[in-house]
């Protein structure tokens, strides 16, 4: 039975044979990697989850300073989020290419998934500059703490995240689309999707709703 | 150049940190240059120190864990000792500022330098062994995990002679936390050491979790696993998902301190009782994690000493389950009197009393365990017994106060004290001790002499009570917590019970020193030579004493719960199986190296000294880019080689 | 080093594998659905269209759904016994997400209104 038929097997697999969640013994290797990332990004998405509350309960602590409403370009705000949608599609697209042993193709759509990136990143930081030249920093007020905090520790994963991208090209440089080294991708794109799962909950809670 | 960092904050005018401290200074100075003399740190290097072995990562945690007992432990003498006679018009030894400190070190250290060690230090060693696996799912990261804790222990201890450490408590709740309150760098110590060494334990958490779910020898499905290996799991998960919370809190004080925002001032917008709501929601997981090894170490440890399985395996798995999930859904019940609404005191306070619930089922079942079995009083049974009395007695305590009117009254008393030291002394200390002489054969191939283990248990046991029982009563007299100075005469007779209980515990502790020394003299009456001095009935017990590095040269082909049990009683000896080379990891210096950078950084952030911090940081994710560039990380066992090892040791596997 | 072929491993989060065309087309609608859905919170929440107090419930809808397409079209979180240890994972999560979030929410609106009345500061 090659791995194509494992995939066209019955969905129920008989326990005594499953590999990791049955009898069948220890799981492979990528699996092993994948599922222990898996673990790791629910455990950032707990610490974001402790931001958000932070956020909810101080949305309303404004200090006698400006608000969300008052702060907010909606416009930029639409643009980031069709950025990083994108990135995370182009990432998709990559590790495809990856897995099927296409370098020409994996390395298009990884520096477009880095371009899409850093353009998230940038608007991003224009917008926080902006805000501290108006007087809306961080230390102005409990509201502003927590904004700058939640999406700025997002930013920071962002940026992380686009380091490691280089890094991981770099390796594939070196040493080649083999198992290791697609390893270390698969994980790389369960992070930046992650990422983008949890913008889509701070453009909903923070951007949209703080009108 | 130095940032706050100068030659003032060495306590010359202050004789007991700067003499502990000197104290301390020349033990570690002894021991390093013995070490040099005797030529022993290649050794040390390539056997411990790099090593990403399970089995050797758990017993360095457990000797972190009990040496910082060693410290944690001396706080609470000094504690007692001034409780004891800062009565009326005596002002005791030690002033405030000093006593603060005191206390805020030996919540601290207790919590996460001595129980999270002990019991992710147990959980390291027996795992893999139980899940008749060679290893967890990412040694390398094992081997980080362990030296970032070591490295927040190391801060914590600096805080002892360079500087002062927080005064606020072992949460440090805002605003007393804040800078306003707390300029000097005693909160910075607490943060930045538990931040670090909270790294560490995430990454234990996620380690654990895919092994328990991922790596199982073959035929050992879920409910074929020895429930320590559940209570692990539980554990481990609650890592994951509660310590992230604990980061982002950490995260959002120090963003308060030194980039001045406001989650938590008293000004501009700041809401200081989410701190507490946002600490406690790790804290309370942070119970169980430390609670749930320590019941599984009790199933293991009951069922072998009683000769029997153990009684309604499925009712602990579902309690353990249970309880996991219901850790999240009471945090609240730390701070019923904090001024929440009677319906969100009482919803709080139904769930604290749901979750003794399991908890019964769980003793329960080790009575009914014990029923009709053929008991054998080693040293872990006996902290087994005396764990079932006295945890009981303490979480019945736990249940008066999930009632929040009791709670009004006896928040934040010497009642509350009681309580907490109850169940972990009675739960997580003696379920430490006991794992550790049960397991101690397995990892150094001989046992720990029996009569003192049992001398060391009665005078933990004995001194338990009388330090703790008078607080109770103290509670309910009016004594509140954290007292430097006792203002009524007539609580005096009661604490000088309670010092008395801990000059026995301080006996305990000698004791277990003393059947350390004696049983490494005599191990040679002890030795081990079958692999399984207690007739157990799991996996580990089928390896020899040690188990060499790969722990299983054929993975064993499980049917049963308790696995080993059943193939004893088959009796099969076969044939020896035909050998096949084992992959093993290498051992990585990342760990360590990364860990010194880490000390690095962290000293470096709490005095402020931005420029070295920011070298630490680089340095120490240099170290990362550099291991994570690596392809290959195992070598070969050749199956001549693992066929040499197996026929020299004198046990044989009856898989 | 393969494993023998008649043991069958879980399925990990994250890439489609093996599927030829239909990853290319799964990773295609996930991205037209996502930005359908993402227009659509961002119309939501500036025009009339939704009775207002209403406007917050629907904004959530459509953020389930934006993560919804994304862990199934992008992160091929499937319903086969060979992705349950990653549906319970990822289930263990939303509740532990839940419970921080709602209990917070809940917890600190009872105590802040339970506070002495402050001048706005």
């Amino acid at each position: 039975m090659t791995i194509a038929a494992i995939d066209r097997a019955p969905t129920e697999v008989p326990t005594e044979l499953a590999r990791g969640r049955g009898g069948g013994g220890p799981a492979s290797k990528r699996v092993v990697v994948a599922y222990g990332f898996w673990i790791f990004i629910l455990s950032d998405m707990v610490m974001f989850s402790a931001l958000f509350a932070a956020y909810a309960v101080l949305r309303g602590n404004t200090a006698g300073g400006p608000t969300g409403a008052d702060l907010f370009d909606l416009r930029s705000v639409f643009i980031e989020t069709m950025c990083l949608l994108l990135s995370s599609y182009t990432c998709g697209l990559g590790a495809l290419s990856a897995e099927r042993r296409q370098p020409a193709r994996f390395f298009t759509f990884a520096i477009l998934t880095f371009v899409l990136g850093a353009a998230f990143l940038f608007i991003e930081v224009s917008e926080f500059a902006r805000m501290v030249e108006k007087g809306a920093g961080p230390s102005r007020s409990g509201f502003l703490s927590a904004f700058f905090t939640l999406v700025g520790t997002h930013g920071v994963h962002v940026a992380s995240g686009l380091i490691a991208l280089i890094y991981l090209m770099a390796q594939v440089i070196a040493k080649g689309l083999q198992a290791t080294t697609l390893r270390r991708l698969l994980c790389w794109s369960l992070f930046w999707h992650a990422l983008d799962i949890v913008w889509v909950g701070v453009f909903t809670l923070v951007y949209l709703m703080g009108d | 150049m130095l940032g706050r960092l100068s030659w003032a904050a060495i306590p010359f005018n202050e004789p007991l940190p700067l003499l502990s401290g000197a104290v301390v200074g020349i033990v570690i100075l002894a021991v390093l240059i013995a070490v040099t003399v005797k030529g022993w740190w290649p050794y040390l290097w390539r056997e411990w120190l790099t090593s990403v072995d399970h089995k050797r990562i758990g017993v360095m945690y457990v000797t972190l864990g009990l040496v910082m007992l060693l410290r944690g432990f001396s706080d609470a003498i000094m504690m007692r000792t001034q409780q004891a006679i800062a009565v009326g018009s005596a002002q005791g030894y030690l002033p405030p500022p000093h006593y603060d400190q005191v206390f805020s070190a030996h919540g601290t250290i207790m919590i996460f330098f001595v129980a999270m060690p002990l019991v992710i230090g147990l959980m390291n060693f027996a795992v893999p062994l139980q899940l008749g696996v060679r290893d967890v799912a990412f040694p390398v990261l094992n081997s980080v995990s362990l030296w970032l804790t070591a490295t927040g222990a190391l801060l914590i201890n600096l805080s002892l002679v360079i500087g002062n450490f927080a005064r606020t408590g072992w949460m440090g709740y805002p605003p007393l936390s804040e800078l306003a309150f707390s300029p000097d760098v005693g909160v910075d110590y607490y943060l930045w050491s538990l931040q670090i060494s909270g790294i560490g334990t995430l990454l234990t958490g996620i380690n654990f979790v895919t092994t328990i779910l991922k790596l199982r020898a073959p035929g050992m499905t879920y409910f074929r696993m020895p429930v320590f290996c559940w209570t692990a799991l539980a554990a481990n998960l609650l890592i994951v998902a509660a310590f992230p919370i604990l980061t982002a809190t950490f995260l959002m004080l120090l963003l308060d301190r030194h980039l001045g925002m406001h989650f938590f001032t008293n000004d501009a917008g700041g809401n200081q009782m989410m701190y507490v709501n946002l600490f406690w929601a790790w804290g309370h997981p942070e119970v169980y994690i430390l609670i749930l090894p320590a019941f599984g170490i009790f199933s293991e440890v009951v069922a072998t000493f009683s000769g029997k399985g153990l009684f309604s395996y499925r009712s602990m798995v579902w309690a353990t389950l249970g309880i996991c999930i219901l850790s999240f859904m009471v945090w609240l019940h730390h701070f019923f009197t904090m001024g929440a609404g009677a319906d969100v005191n009482a919803f709080f306070g139904i769930m604290s009393s749901i979750i003794a619930v399991p908890t019964g089922v769980k003793v329960f079942n080790w009575l009914f365990t014990m029923f009709r079995g053929r008991i054998v009083f080693r040293t872990p049974m006996l902290f087994a017994v005396g764990f079932i009395v006295t945890f009981v007695i303490g979480g019945l305590t736990g249940v008066l106060l999930a009632v929040p009117p009791v709670d009004f009254v006896v928040h934040n008393s010497a009642f509350l004290v009681a309580h907490f030291h109850n169940v972990i002394i009675g739960g997580v200390v003696f379920g430490a001790l006991a794992g550790i002489n049960y397991w101690f054969p397995k990892a150094f191939g001989f046992t720990l002499d029996d009569r003192l283990g049992k001398a060391s248990f009665w005078c933990w046991l004995i001194g338990f009570y009388l330090a703790f029982m008078p607080l109770y009563q103290l509670g309910l007299m009016g004594m509140t917590r954290r007292l430097q100075h006792i203002p009524d005469p007539s609580w005096q007779p009661l604490l000088l019970v309670a010092e008395a209980g801990a000059i026995v515990i301080f006996c305990g502790i000698l004791c277990q020193l003393a059947q350390l020394y004696v049983s490494i003299r005599t191990r040679e009456r002890r030795l081990d030579l079958s692999g399984d001095p207690w007739n157990g009935r799991t996996l580990e017990w089928s390896t020899s004493s040690p188990p060499p590095a790969y722990n299983f040269a054929v993975l064993p082909r499980v049917e049963t719960i308790d696995a080993f049990w059943y193939m004893k009683r088959a009796g099969r000896h076969p044939a020896e199986p035909a050998y096949e080379a084992i992959e093993v990891p290498r051992n990585s210096a990342a760990g360590f190296i990364t860990a010194f950078f880490a000390v690095v950084m962290g000293f470096s952030l709490i005095w402020q000294i931005w420029w070295l911090a920011v070298l630490g940081f680089l340095a120490a994710a240099t170290v990362v880019l550099i291991a994570g560039w690596r392809i290959e990380r195992e070598h070969e066992i050749s199956a001549a080689e693992v066929a040499q090892m197996e026929r020299a040791s004198e046990v044989r596997h009856p898989a | 080093m393969d494993a023998p072929e008649h043991l069958f491993d879980d399925r990990t989060p994250g890439v489609e594998e093996h599927e030829a065309t239909a990853s290319y087309t799964s990773y295609t609608v996930g991205l037209g659905l996502a930005i359908l859905a993402t227009i659509a919170s961002f119309v939501v929440s500036q025009t009339s269209l939704l009775w207002p107090p209403g406007i917050p419930v629907g904004l959530i809808v459509l953020a389930f759904a934006q993560i919804g397409v994304h862990l199934v079209f992008f992160l091929h979180l499937g319903s086969g016994a060979d992705s349950t240890n990653n549906i319970l994972a990822l289930a263990f999560g939303v509740l532990i997400v839940f419970l921080v979030i709602t209990g917070s929410v809940w917890i600190i609106a009872n105590l802040n209104s339970n506070m002495m009345p402050m001048s706005m500061q």
